[in-house]
């Protein structure tokens, strides 16, 4: 790798070729059609072009790829969920993550840092030690550890939260992790495309066919395709893609906001996360702290960012590291989060014959891409649902089997 | 900053307010069959459009009507449970 690099200092012009191709028009038909152009949907066209030869397959993005919650997250990667079903599913996405940028020949900037999730009362430390032992029953590197262990880690970091909740363990996961987001798109989008998907952006999805319970075609702005199977991976939007087929879902919408501190030499080397403070922060490689914290408090279908958002994250982020007060914030957005009652995503078959759902990722979305990916993909291609996703599917809510994962969410909704 | 209109407390901030969801009619649970309740208990009008929404003013625990827009964050008009109007 770092010999190839060596052309791009001795050649006159840009010496690669265009990360993906872009076609002109629309086919009129393909074996399955993918509505979204983020990670999720980007990973599914290219495991199923990669693991099931499914190459005539179109990837619809309304927008451009990976501009969506893929672009806009905080791009952490863990595994230590709270259920069963939970842990299984992240711990297969923890280990397609660590040879992806081997598999796409693309540097990733994947960054191992573990992770810590801040207990600032007696019940956080109990939900930790339940999700300990959660793990290490699954085989997944995670304990409890002493405010000693997370001092030394972070040095910088006031245990006393300026005395208004101090920190008395924290839950520790070794494997957390740090990746560069938009390279995780370019990455599958590159690989789906070399094995002949089309990608194609600026295209919206208007309509979609079903003809007696099966879907049959999809209508874009860009002229009618056939097609009989279709899988829906478009996070925030999905409720308006449901109400194209007449499903009705318990997804509902928030929008999450996150922002960028200026570059700093690097003093963070953990991610930090604090459930009672809504904190969760890490420090790129770049420098610049990323930041989030919980979602907006009502429903809204815009990806505004608000000062009382900026001040409250700023008030939590002193209280553990006061000596940010001097540090610029320099930039701020946000993503629509398509959240469920019980925290886990819906994936899946859905009671139209054709239509497949990827959806519910809400807050922790990125960490699952490799795998929701893998996963539908083999549901595509099989008809069934993956035995990791079972219990993901959409007809859980009306048998009342939830999931709840609430507690392994980071920050508390 | 956002303000929302309070019925009885007028113009006041978004942070003075609790959002109390969708106003979602209850079906009667002895007269309807295990997928409608299910449904009324999960399902949500998850698409974005003019609302009628609950929400609290919580310094003075008033709970009223708010129809907004939740694709543009456009509140059109508030009011106390007892005006409900339809939209």
């Amino acid at each position: 790798m770092p010999l190839r690099l060596l052309k791009f200092a001795f050649s006159r012009e840009y010496p690669e070729t265009r990360m993906f191709r872009q076609p002109d028009r629309l086919q009129s038909s393909y074996d399955a059609v993918i509505i979204g152009g983020g990670g999720h949907g980007l990973a599914a066209a290219y495991y199923l072009a990669r693991d099931y030869g499914m190459t005539h397959v179109a990837v619809l993005e309304k927008g451009y790829l990976g501009g969506g919650n893929t672009g806009r997250n905080t791009t952490i990667i863990r595994s230590n969920y709270l259920t069963p079903e939970g842990v299984k599913f992240y711990n297969e996405s923890m280990r397609l993550w660590q040879d992806l940028s081997q598999d796409f020949d693309l540097n990733l900037f994947y960054s191992n840092r573990g992770h810590f999730t801040l207990a600032h009362t007696d019940a956080a430390v109990r939900t930790m030690r339940w999700r300990a032992e959660v793990n290490k029953h699954y085989g997944i590197a995670s304990e409890l550890v002493d405010p000693e262990t997370i001092q030394k880690a972070c040095p910088l970091m006031d245990l006393t939260c300026a005395g208004h909740a101090p920190v008395l363990g924290a839950l520790y996961h070794a494997p957390g992790s740090i990746a560069r987001h938009d390279a995780v798109a370019w990455g599958y989008g590159r690989g789906a495309d070399r094995r002949g998907v089309e990608i194609h952006q600026q295209t919206e999805v208007l309509g979609i066919t079903v003809r007696s319970g099966k879907v049959t075609g999809v209508e874009t702005n860009r002229g009618s395709i056939s097609t009989s199977r279709v899988l829906c991976a478009v996070a925030g939007f999905t409720p308006r893609i449901l109400r194209l087929v007449g499903l009705r879902s318990p997804l509902y919408i928030h929008p999450l906001q996150a922002m960028v501190s200026e570059p700093m030499k690097p003093w963070l080397d953990p991610i930090i996360v604090s459930g009672s403070l809504h904190v969760y922060v890490s420090q790129t490689a770049r420098g610049e702290l990323v930041m989030g914290a919980s979602l907006d408090p009502y429903e809204l279908h815009a990806t505004r960012s608000t000062l009382e958002f900026a001040e409250g994250l700023a008030a939590h982020m002193l209280d553990l590291f006061p000596c940010l007060s001097h540090v610029k914030v320099v930039r701020q957005w946000a993503g629509i989060a398509d959240m469920t009652p019980d925290f886990a995503p819906i994936m899946g078959k859905t009671p139209i014959s054709g239509f497949y759902l990827d959806a519910g990722w809400g807050t922790w979305g990125f960490k699952a891409t490799p795998v929701s990916g893998k996963t539908m993909a083999y549901t595509i291609a099989h008809d069934r649902p993956h035995p990791l996703i079972e219990s993901f599917a959409l007809s859980r809510f009306a048998n009342y089997e939830l999931v709840g994962e609430k507690g392994a969410a980071s920050v508390g909704h | 900053m956002k303000l929302i209109p309070c019925p009885i407390n007028g113009l006041r901030p978004v942070g003075e307010f609790v959002y109390g969801g969708e106003v979602r009619p209850m079906p009667d649970p002895n007269a309807v069959d295990d997928d409608t309740w299910a449904s009324y208990v999960f399902n949500r009008t998850g698409a974005p459009g003019v609302k009628q929404e609950w929400w609290c003013h919580s310094p003075s625990n008033t709970w009223f009507i708010v129809e907004r827009n939740t694709l543009t964050d456009e509140i059109m008009q508030s009011y106390l449970y007892d005006e409900m109007r339809t939209i």
